[in-house]
């Protein structure tokens, strides 16, 4: 077995996992942890609110697993602040937050602006545009982070189709996450590839981690987190937990061909100030992932771009068309 | 009547207090009510519930044999119990999208009023009562009742209400909406359908002039012309009306559900005997097959306006200034008064846009529902019912 496979049965978790909240609470109490769950919020009033209703009640009232609920928002102008407000969130103007600087504009902002603005020791972001919002979102993400002190960084994936015939299915990312993202890390960064998800947008995180790392304010900044945490702490940092199913508008594909641009651009500086590109000899091989009911594999995919070279060079050709 | 001076301290802001329990009576609303639970397919929302009754140290918690979520708070004396009912199904399908959309002062999403917010109730109140020091002297029993509605003709609670173990002396029933209800009789009901069919020999070349829809009509405007009592009052509503599958083609099959309401069962009985006559001879004219199938019934009953469950529930109502409706039911508190179990139907907020789905219910007359709930259940609990 692969060391990379053996990282992904180590670290690689269900949430059901950590049913058990008593016991995760009972845990982060020993280990004298604080937890703040940060939602980036643009224009949200529709979700925002059961989000708010769901974590409040089952992870601050009935289970005190999180110390605090921030929404920093992008300017939305519709009433997401209103509804935050109402339902108990700590919010804030992302513009407000660290006034003296010149204010950016996109999610990467407000998760960067986050780390100055709340207490915690682990901060977790969710989304707030999820439909079928669960506790699991936060403790599912939270859980390794008390029960293991070598992670620092887990992320959130999602799976499990209700139904599927067969044994093997194929598994892994969205459009953008498939056809740009794991050819990218299967080239220059191997390791990288074994989280299933690269680009989703739930996680949670240290803060000795967050503070110690830069975040791209558009699109790119899940993909720059993954190559700079793998860099500075190495894949053991790393933790990936699945969440199951998660609701949400599907993005069209012209939405999808800007978040890639995005995400281009920041890799491509990654990979050059690490010099990743300078490397004689890069990698051939594609990992795609499969699953095989509760297991997942790594599905490695050989793919030799060879090359025939201008046909002006084979003298065979020159002698018949007398060149 | 015991005086309820006391009890009025008890209910002093017991409103207020009630805020503070928001988020958990909201999650679990929300929660309940995004997991489907057509008639006869409520395991999901059962299996939730009964978890919450576990998690509130509910020891007694059990799925009955007809799937009914049963939880049990002891009372300190545990000699005589309350009932507690919420209907688990609704009318939404599982293709629904049970997606609850949560806003500043309202939820809305399919059965949110019908009756995700009775059971959210339901399932809250251990929470509540715990976390208030409130300690019944009774047993509170905890009934999320499944095959209430329709076709289901309240099977769940029918069968609980037969095999139970527990002395039961009062029972209330929770609906989300509307704030203000007080039910404490049954009127007496029929329920069914009426299915025309054109049959698969039928001679099409006598072009356009039968349709399974045409026949259906007859029917319906036969039923129309039943002459109905003022007094006793009764009505024939006529619910729903499925049929034919496109612009072009005659149609094949036609079904008329209704429902016949009297406050007197000899009218009901009457009725229903003619409408099995109307069925009978709109048949042997059109020489289509219609068929009567009558799948539910309640007989009028309950406790009188000046029964004291009734009079403690005003009361209580009076104190929280809430103006009490009075209405007959034919849901679960029929069931109950077979039983001859003194009842009432309570409602918990105002809604609206009910059966659509985008059923909606409004969120701050919410603690006054719960108070009002709370209140008389303290009321029984505290013998000033009897």
């Amino acid at each position: 077995m692969s060391n990379l496979q053996n990282w992904i049965d180590k670290n690689t978790y269900h949430h059901s996992e950590f049913w058990d909240l008593k016991k995760l609470v009972e845990a982060k109490k020993k280990k004298n942890l604080t937890i703040s769950l940060c939602l980036p919020t643009l224009n949200e009033e529709k979700t925002i609110g059961k989000e708010l209703i769901i974590f409040r009640s089952e992870l601050m009232e009935r289970y005190p697993l999180i110390d605090e609920i921030a929404v920093i928002d992008s300017g939305s102008d519709d009433k997401t602040l209103e509804v935050a407000k109402n339902f108990g969130a700590d919010t804030y103007l992302a513009s407000d937050i660290l006034p003296n600087l010149e204010p950016k504009r996109g999610k990467g902002e407000n998760l960067w602006k986050a780390i100055y603005q709340l207490k915690g020791d682990i901060i977790v972001y969710v989304d707030a545009d999820i439909s079928n919002i669960h506790p699991r979102f936060v403790y599912g993400l939270v859980a390794p982070l008390i029960y293991r002190d070598e992670v620092k960084y887990v992320k959130a994936f999602y799976d499990r189709p209700l139904a599927f015939s067969g044994n093997v299915r194929p598994s892994g990312g969205g459009r953008v996450t498939e056809i740009l993202v794991r050819p990218l890390f299967s080239l220059f960064f191997p390791d990288l590839t074994a989280i299933i998800q690269p680009l989703s947008g739930e996680y949670a995180v240290r803060r000795e981690v967050l503070d110690q790392i830069a975040f791209p304010i558009g699109y790119g900044v899940e993909t720059s987190h993954l190559i700079d945490v793998y860099h500075k702490f190495g894949l053991e940092a790393f933790a990936q937990t699945d969440l199951d199913k998660r609701v949400h508008e599907n993005k069209p594909t012209q939405a999808l061909g800007k978040m890639a641009f995005g995400i281009l651009q920041t890799f491509i500086k990654r990979a050059k100030a690490l010099g990743v590109f300078e490397k004689a000899e890069h990698e051939t091989i594609l990992r795609q992932f499969q699953a095989k009911r509760d297991q997942y594999e790594q599905n490695l995919i050989e793919i030799i771009e060879e090359e025939r070279p201008p046909m002006i060079e084979i003298e065979e050709y020159r002698k018949k068309f007398k060149k | 009547m015991k005086d309820f001076t006391e009890l009025k301290k008890q209910l002093s802001g017991l409103e207020d207090k009630l805020k503070k329990y928001r988020e958990v009576l909201l999650a679990n609303l929300v929660m309940i009510g995004e997991i489907p639970a057509p008639t006869g397919h409520e395991e999901k929302r059962i299996q939730f519930i009964l978890n919450r009754f576990d998690e509130a140290g509910l020891t007694d918690s059990s799925i009955d044999d007809a799937g009914n979520g049963v939880g049990v708070l002891s009372g300190k004396e545990s000699e005589n119990a309350l009932l507690i009912n919420a209907h688990a199904d609704t009318i939404f399908d599982t293709k629904t999208d049970h997606t609850m959309q949560v806003a500043s002062k309202e939820i809305m999403g399919p059965g949110v009023a019908d009756n995700a917010l009775g059971l959210a109730a339901l399932v809250t109140l251990p929470y509540i009562l715990e976390d208030l020091k409130i300690e019944l002297k009774n047993d509170l029993v905890l009934l999320a009742g499944v095959k209430s509605l329709g076709r289901g003709n309240l099977e769940g609670i029918r069968f609980f209400l037969e095999n139970n173990k527990f002395d039961i002396k009062n029972a209330i029933c929770v609906e989300g909406i509307q704030l203000g209800r007080l039910s404490y009789s049954s009127i007496g009901m029929l329920r069914g359908e009426i299915t025309c069919r054109v049959p698969e020999t039928y001679d099409w070349s006598r072009f356009g002039d039968a349709s399974a829809i045409l026949t259906l009509n007859e029917v319906i405007n036969k039923i129309n012309d039943i002459r109905l009592p003022k007094r006793p009052r009764t009505s024939i509503v006529m619910g729903s009306i499925i049929g034919g599958s496109s612009f072009n083609t005659i149609a094949r099959d036609a079904t008329l559900g209704f429902e016949v309401r009297s406050e007197s069962q000899e009218v009901v009985e009457k009725a229903g005997e003619t409408i099995s006559d109307i069925v009978l001879e709109v048949s042997s004219k059109t020489g289509d097959q219609v068929e009567l199938d009558i799948f539910a019934k309640r007989t009028p009953g309950g406790i009188p306006y000046s029964h004291t469950l009734t009079k403690c529930a005003r009361s209580v109502m009076e104190t929280l200034d809430i103006e009490p409706r009075l209405a007959p039911s034919i849901s679960e508190l029929s069931a109950l008064i077979d039983h001859e179990i003194p009842a009432l139907t309570l409602g918990i907020t105002v809604g609206e846009q009910t059966f659509k789905s985008n059923e909606t219910i409004q969120l701050e007359p919410i603690y006054k529902g719960m108070a009002q709930l709370i209140g008389t259940i303290l009321a029984v609990d505290g013998g000033y019912c009897e």
